[in-house]
């Protein structure tokens, strides 16, 4: 059983070097793709490989591997794997992961190792600042800038309020803590819920008999869905629920009615005026048979700014990598975009919510833009310069 | 038992020469699966000392895993780098954690025991889900690898495989020699028959409590091996699904005779890597193979290959 | 906050006459096969997504929900005839290696059939609102509907097991397999009908919470493991301790989860206490059923003797 085991592994494990003795740039995609936020991470897989198909399968002018791997939502699960791709498939860049606990499990085996993180979605503070990494950057946006452009959005209506619910994991802390630093009204009450809880009969109750003016929620993925879903249920219509990636093109399906009209915040919507915006939402509908989100276009603009790179600088010569990233010479799906000190991007943040097209389909919608040009505020803890 | 004399040698020399052919082959990276396995060998080898030998069922073992990853996390954030010292504290956490909990456990039976170990599993893990300075539900990577006698051996793959393997084999050879003696024949006698072993004078509970704490404090060592693998520790590694695993891991192999636990954390490390490595839906042609050995094949591994070898006479 | 207790029992009731579905089946299965079946929590995630696939190809709840009734029934007897009939006369740890492998095996199904993202089954437009309770609270309507359904459910158990023939030999059954069998009674059969009605509960219960939870792969596993406190707490074998236990250990889960973090609050920072509040609560359902086998080591209403 044993050694029968061992040489087919032996056999699978040696058969792609042989394959691809020559210079193919080797990316590895590492993001959740199971469990209730599955979604999410098959959004980002397809944006990577739709700007792979729209790069004509070469990246930097080279040929391009792709390897896809299911980070599976468990930390431990994910930092093995990131080894593996790293130590055994010889990847050069590593595009994940969507979740930052995840991130904070394959930071170090994915650098150490050798190759360059490039996360299409997940920003968590402690990389922004102090665990800030010459090899680590983000095309997405710093977790706590979404809940800071909600809270703006409260202080300039003068909500003086608000109820916080949010996952109890690092990017749901730094979603709450975003929120309360820019909150200049009273946060009545704090709800954590264990990622991946469903049902939420509980805590909505707890809101309906707090009666608070403004609810500020951060459920990404299938829990967001349920928490839509559930707010009317529960009889809540009249209290206002502003969210962060609760409420996108990953959950609109499932959501559907229960979503129309309720604020989110994000740096990107399908009706963004940007150029090339409306080819990439039709591109991306047309090849997977769904709106892409912001997740997908997290994964478009990983591989967008990886190829820029390749481009300028080739492989070889690390520092002229890292600074051809740092250029961020690639046109963004969001328009204006470079990278701040600490590798996160600087950019544009939004008002937008759900909004039911002609088709019958859903997706969301610009209202206003609430911070124009906007850095995170960990950039000065960073020691890279 | 001719099995386990048989083919243990054979196991652990097979894995001895692993990291040479694995460099040959120009594919280090088997070193790491091979080091997953002999760490996890570990594991379910301590708990087939009380599931096999005792017929204590615990469904709450990976709590002894995730004690011995985070003595690596706290030890390790003191400056405590050593890995006998942090060894020895995984050991007596677990063992401070194992025999007020083994106490309790044991006074149920059967299937109400594999629930109470459950729950104590758990409450391990929600304890440590809630420490935030520890990372809390997230966990927390590692800052280097520990230390033998100040030197970084763990920090090469291959030193961790071997300094794993020695501790495995340490760790077959002890459990061999505790088996066979009058304290594992007692064991053994309780598991069969309780009655009678009361009848003859033996009161079962202190040999059933000191085989539950011995196999709490040996797993813990596989959890001090296992932080350094991954570089990583989360409560994640004493969940529910991981103590089943070890269960599963025990059973595929065949339970009672130890080497079955080796080989059946073997198949299963070695399943789950190589299937993946065909599809993602691996798990469906797993799921087949633990079903069909479960149905066909009475006895798991082991049970498959005494019936093969036909000169199996118990010695 | 005397409105606030009020509301979370009757979430606490909701959740725990939904683990009662669930646990009904296996605790027979357990008590009267001695079976331990991993499997149970996945036939609910079945009877979710046969719920969702029904809904979408029929559009009509109501219909839907009435057909993953014999659609569960089928699979359970499938599974019977293909798996489970063969493993019943050996030991524990046969059983749970297989249905270890019938978990993966069906989850993995599911995921390569449906796709691994949530799917969502609309609820009916006359249960959608919510009704008003005290002050500014209000209960959905559904979960009304769902208490009222498991009421049911229970008090339909009840009557079969209490005052008929079938119900006479799962007593028998649960308190002495052999003295059935003996009887001469065909135990094969009994273990099929009951095992099969017990994946329809379990298929059932995963179909009327599709509304509110919506359908997921992993739905499956999260409640099995609650399933197995249940039945333990209530004694295997007890319909009758599964339904106390399941009430008992919903309530708890339920309060725990709001008041964990609220009592907290007098000793810690808001933040913390939110954050580890709301991690021990889950502790308490393992608190109570460790306190319960400490006490009475074979569950509330389970027979001294032991399983």
């Amino acid at each position: 059983m044993r050694p029968l085991a061992l040489a087919s592994a032996l056999l699978l494990s040696t058969a792609p070097f042989a394959a691809h003795a020559e210079e193919a740039l080797r990316i590895g995609v590492l993001v959740t793709l199971s469990g209730p936020p599955a979604v999410l991470g098959e959004h980002a897989r397809d944006g990577v490989l739709l700007a792979e198909k729209v790069l004509g399968g070469k990246v930097g002018g080279r040929d391009a591997e792709l390897i896809v791997v299911d980070a599976e939502g468990k930390p431990d699960i994910a930092a093995q794997k990131a080894r593996e791709l790293v130590e055994n498939q010889g990847v050069d860049f590593v595009i994940g992961p969507i979740f930052s606990n995840i991130m904070n499990a394959i930071a170090a085996p994915v650098t150490s190792g050798g190759a360059i993180l490039v996360s299409p979605n997940a920003g968590p503070s402690n990389f922004a600042g102090a665990d800030c990494n010459p090899d680590i950057f983000v095309v997405s946006y710093q977790n706590d800038q979404m809940p800071q452009a909600l809270a703006e959005h409260l202080n300039r209506q003068n909500v003086t309020s608000a109820y916080l619910l949010a996952p109890n994991y690092q990017a749901g802390k730094d979603s709450l803590n975003g929120f309360k630093s820019i909150y200049k009204g009273e946060v009545t009450g704090e709800l954590f819920v264990p990622l991946g809880q469903l049902d939420f009969s509980a805590e909505l109750a707890q809101i309906a008999a707090a009666q608070p003016e403004a609810v500020y929620a951060f459920m990404p993925g299938g829990m967001g869905v349920n928490l839509v879903k559930q707010w009317d249920q529960a009889g809540l219509s009249t209290i206002p629920l502003l969210s962060a990636f609760t409420i996108d093109e990953t959950t609109l399906p499932a959501q559907q009615d229960a979503a129309l009209g309720k604020i989110t915040a994000s740096n990107w919507a399908p009706d963004l005026d940007t150029p090339g915006n409306a080819d990439f939402v039709k591109a991306y509908r047309d090849a997977y048979g769904r709106a892409p989100s912001l997740y997908a276009v997290g994964g478009y603009d990983a591989l967008m700014l990886i190829d820029s790179a390749v481009r300028r600088s080739g492989t070889e010569d690390r520092e002229a990598l890292r600074a051809a990233l740092k250029a961020a010479d690639f046109s963004s799906l969001r328009g204006e975009f470079s990278f701040s000190a600490n590798h996160f991007p600087i950019q544009d943040f939004y008002l937008t919510q759900a909004v039911k097209a002609q088709d019958g389909t859903y997706h969301t919608a610009m209202v206003e833009k609430v911070f124009a040009q906007a850095a995170d505020s960990y950039v000065g803890a960073c020691p890279m310069k | 038992m001719s099995i386990a004399k048989g083919a243990a040698p054979l196991v652990i020399l097979g894995l001895t020469l692993l990291p040479p052919l694995a460099s040959a082959a120009g594919d280090p990276f088997l070193t790491v699966i091979a080091t997953r396995m002999v760490i996890f060998a570990l594991a379910a080898l301590s708990l087939d000392l009380i599931l096999g030998f005792g017929a204590m069922v615990s469904f709450g073992h990976a709590a002894y895993l995730g004690i011995g990853a985070y003595a690596v996390a706290v030890l390790g954030g003191m400056g405590v780098t050593d890995l006998g010292l942090q060894m020895l504290a995984a050991a007596l956490a677990a063992t401070l954690f194992a025999l007020p909990t083994g106490a309790i456990s044991l006074r149920t039976r059967g299937v109400y025991f594999i629930m109470i170990t459950l729950a104590f599993g758990q409450m391990a893990y929600f304890v440590f889900v809630s420490f935030s300075a520890l990372g809390g539900d997230d966990g927390m990577a590692l800052k280097g690898y520990s230390t033998l006698l100040g030197l970084p051996v763990l920090a090469s793959g291959t030193g961790l495989f071997y300094v794993s393997l020695a501790l495995l084999t340490l760790a077959l050879i002890g459990l061999d020699r505790i088996t066979r003696s009058r304290f594992g024949r007692v064991l053994r006698g309780c598991r069969e028959n309780s009655l009678r072993m009361q009848a003859v004078g033996f009161r079962p509970f202190p040999f059933q409590l000191t085989a539950y704490v011995v196999a709490a404090a040996i797993c813990s060592v596989a959890g001090v091996l296992l932080a350094n693998q991954a570089l990583f520790v989360s409560p994640a590694y004493m969940s529910w699904q991981r103590s089943g695993e070890l269960i599963v891991m025990v059973v595929l192999g065949g339970a009672g005779n130890l080497i079955g636990a080796v080989l059946g954390a073997l198949a299963i490390v070695g399943l789950e890597e190589g299937l993946a490595r065909f599809s993602h839906h691996w798990r469906l042609g797993f799921g087949l193979i633990l079903v069909l050995v479960a149905l066909y094949s009475p006895g798991g591994i082991t049970g498959m290959i005494r019936r093969i070898l036909p000169a199996g006479r118990p010695g | 906050m005397l409105n606030l207790i009020l509301l979370q029992l009757i979430n606490g009731l909701q959740f725990g006459i939904l683990l009662f579905l669930v646990a009904a089946g296996l605790t027979l299965v357990f008590g009267i096969m001695d079976f331990i079946n991993l499997a149970h929590g996945v036939l609910y995630m079945v009877g979710g997504y046969v719920m969702a696939a029904l809904s979408a190809a029929t559009g009509n709840f109501w219909l839907s929900l009435v057909l993953v009734l014999p659609a569960m029934l089928g699979i359970g007897l499938l599974l019977e005839a293909a798996v489970f009939r063969k493993l019943h006369d050996r030991p524990h740890l046969d059983q749970v290696l297989a249905t270890f492998g019938l978990v993966l095996i069906l989850s993995e199904l599911v995921k390569l059939i449906w796709g691994a993202a949530p799917l969502s089954v609309t609820l009916p437009e006359a249960l959608a609102g919510s009704v008003p309770l005290v002050g500014p609270l209000r209960y959905p309507v559904y979960r009304i509907a769902v208490i009222a359904a498991g009421l049911a459910i229970a008090l339909m158990l009840w009557f079969v097991i209490a005052r008929t023939r079938i119900g006479m030999l799962l007593r028998a059954g649960a308190a002495n397999p052999a003295m059935v069998s003996a009887l001469g009674v065909n135990v094969n059969r009994l273990f099929m009908l009951v095992f099969a009605v017990g994946a329809m509960l379990a298929g059932f219960a995963g179909a009327i919470v599709a509304p509110i939870l919506s359908v997921d792969p992993g739905m499956g596993d999260s409640i099995l493991i609650l399933t197995f406190v249940v039945i333990v707490i209530g004694g295997v074998g007890s319909v009758r301790g599964a339904f106390v236990a399941a009430l008992l250990v919903g309530i708890v889960d339920t309060m725990g989860r709001i008041f964990g973090p609220i009592l907290l609050k007098q000793l810690l920072e808001p933040a913390a206490a939110a954050q580890a509040g709301r991690t021990l609560a889950p502790m308490l359902v393992y608190l109570l059923m460790a306190g319960v086998l400490f006490w009475r080591p074979s569950g509330l209403f389970g027979r001294s003797t032991g399983a």
